[in-house]
């Protein structure tokens, strides 16, 4: 049973604002959804390989980069704050 | 007048390249039916204000006869969450609210090629999270065939849009049945592909070792013609690949997991309307077998683990720093926390956490690796029944469309809709979803769908399997 203080550690780790009334929601929700995935544990198989999964990573030369300065203002336009060529945020060493 | 309910890719490439009617003439029809139609539906998030304009362009390749494909003038709905440059795109997010996109998808760029009309951009769940469009933060779209009624999702936009000659053809994304479960409660074809035969560069990322794009159109053909335009291996996504097309054999086996179908809980008309597929194959002699996919047992678990985890990791680029909606706060971090809990939904939120705690340490073992563990046997099981088969038969949905509203207060619930198409996905094998029957609701005809599915790069066996039942 997941309860509401873990809820709240979740959430915090994963940058989310709660209210109290979703606390509520979500735990319950949360706890049901967990409670189906858990039959997860119980599945008999022999793993085919000893890794997560058996995909392969694709690699490739780092080569056929654009152009410096090519898309920096079309990026940069899409931020909520800029200033010249750089994204605005707030101070972050007080 | 066009005739748009009869209208398909086919016959409209014929009445363009004759000169029956131009691709402005046509764009036009499509634009005053969605004028008509989209304020009840609820499909389009955005018609384009230069579809005329393109559709000009359109006509002098055809006029010139230059360049002239299958798709010159054919207008396309497009899924939210495709990008095309210079215009909004959101994933039916608040979080996007405004963004434009700075390049064009990978399948954009091969149908700009090929002298597509975008009409504009349709309706979806929430970062293609969800299974009725009811997730979307611009609201629900509505069932063409019964409006009180979901379409699917998440490209329900698309299933709507071409069920209702709102446009010709659409692209949609499929993560766990989004384009085929939407195709069958709209009544439409919807194709998944093989995974990474379809470039996903362009694609706002939701589980991307699942996601895929697929065309949703009125027939089995024209799904052949939007596939063959926007497949093929692309430099910019490396999971792509090519896929040879085979040449299908005469006589099918098709595959039918019994075990899977008895398991219960499955709309008596949906099992009617798959007997009906099982017994058009046999009139015509093709051979029906028993198939066993015993790990089928756990596909939706083992997806929704997988599902969370991507999508925790996919969605944390979205901190209002670079690009979408920010909040003001009084320090970064609480420009993030106010920022994330504004522009999700719920769903994405539940997901964000869910997947956050799944990956956790130690959780990460129990969850996600069982869950990668149990996908490659899931996968392996596909792959001794392909040995024998050369397609596989399933409803696509166990229920045909439900109320807006049904399932929305239980997310458990709505997981429980994907049973079909998620195994599908976990496999990384394409499946089609095709009208094989339809019942009658409370006066409304309802379309159900069956699933048809091959192995890897099987398209060309799947989509002539698909045309003995499109028939």
């Amino acid at each position: 049973m997941i309860s509401k203080t873990e809820i709240e550690k979740l959430a915090s780790l994963a940058r989310i604002d709660v209210t109290s009334a979703e606390k509520d929601s979500f735990t319950k929700q949360i706890d049901a959804i967990l409670g189906y995935v858990d039959q997860l544990k119980q599945v008999v198989i022999a793993p085919i390989s000893d890794t997560a999964s058996t995909a392969v990573n694709v690699f490739r030369e780092d080569v056929g980069a654009h152009s410096s300065l090519e898309h920096t203002d079309a990026l940069l336009s899409e931020a909520p704050d800029r200033e010249g060529q750089y994204v605005k945020v707030q101070k972050i060493i007080a | 007048m066009i005739d748009l309910s009869s209208l398909t890719i086919e016959k409209a490439h014929k009445d363009l390249l004759s000169g029956t009617y131009s691709a402005v003439d046509l764009a036009q029809a499509y634009l005053t039916r969605i004028e008509k139609l989209n304020p009840e539906l609820n499909v389009y998030l955005e018609v384009f204000s230069d579809v005329i304009a393109q559709a000009e362009v359109a006509d002098r390749r055809l006029k010139a006869k230059k360049e002239v494909t299958m798709l010159t003038g054919i207008p396309f709905a497009i899924k939210d969450n495709i990008l095309i440059k210079g215009r909004k795109v959101g994933a039916a997010s608040k979080i996007l609210e405004g963004y434009t996109a700075t390049y064009d998808a990978t399948v954009i760029k091969k149908l700009k090629d090929a002298g597509v009309i975008f009409l504009g951009r349709v309706n979806m769940d929430e970062f293609a999270m969800g299974g009725s469009t009811e997730n979307s933060a611009y609201g629900v779209t509505r069932n063409p065939h019964d409006t009180t009624r979901v379409p699917g999702g998440t490209s329900g936009g698309s299933a709507a849009a071409v069920a209702a000659d709102l446009c010709l053809a659409a692209l949609g994304s499929d993560t766990g049945g989004s384009i085929r479960q939407p195709a069958s409660f709209c009544g439409v074809v919807g194709l998944k592909p093989t995974y990474g035969s379809v470039s996903r560069s362009g694609l706002i990322a939701a589980v991307s070792s699942l996601d895929v794009i697929g065309p949703i159109t009125k027939t089995v053909s024209d799904a052949e013609t939007v596939y063959r335009v926007i497949q093929g291996k692309d430099p910019l996504d490396s999971t792509s690949i090519d896929t040879e097309v085979k040449t299908p054999v005469k006589t099918l086996k098709i595959g039918v997991p019994k075990e899977f179908l008895s398991g219960g809980g499955i709309d008596p008309a949906v099992l009617n309307a798959f007997n009906a597929g099982v017994e058009t194959f046999k009139a015509l002699g093709h051979t029906i077998v028993d198939v066993s996919l015993p790990s089928l047992a756990y596909a939706l678990p083992t997806y929704y683990v997988v599902n969370f985890a991507e999508v925790s990791s996919n969605l944390a680029r979205f901190d209002g720093v670079r690009f979408g909606l920010r909040k003001e706060g009084k320090t970064v971090l609480d420009e993030y926390v106010k920022t994330r809990a504004e522009g999700f939904g719920a769903e994405a939120r539940r997901r964000i956490m869910l997947g956050t705690y799944v990956l956790s340490s130690g959780y990460y073992d129990a969850y996600y690796h069982r869950a990668c563990q149990v996908r490659d046997q899931i996968r392996a099981d596909f792959k001794k029944v392909f040995d024998t088969v050369d397609v596989v038969l399933t409803p696509t949905a166990p229920t045909p469309a439900f109320k807006i509203g049904e399932k929305s207060s239980n997310p458990l619930e709505m997981y429980l809709a994907d049973i079909f198409t998620v195994p599908i996905n976990l496999a990384g094998v394409p499946a089609i979803s095709i009208p094989s029957g339809e019942v009658v609701v409370d006066g409304k005809k309802l379309p159900i769908g069956v699933q048809l599915v091959a192995t890897h790069g099987g398209e060309g066996t799947l989509l002539s399997a698909a045309k003995i039942l499109g028939k």
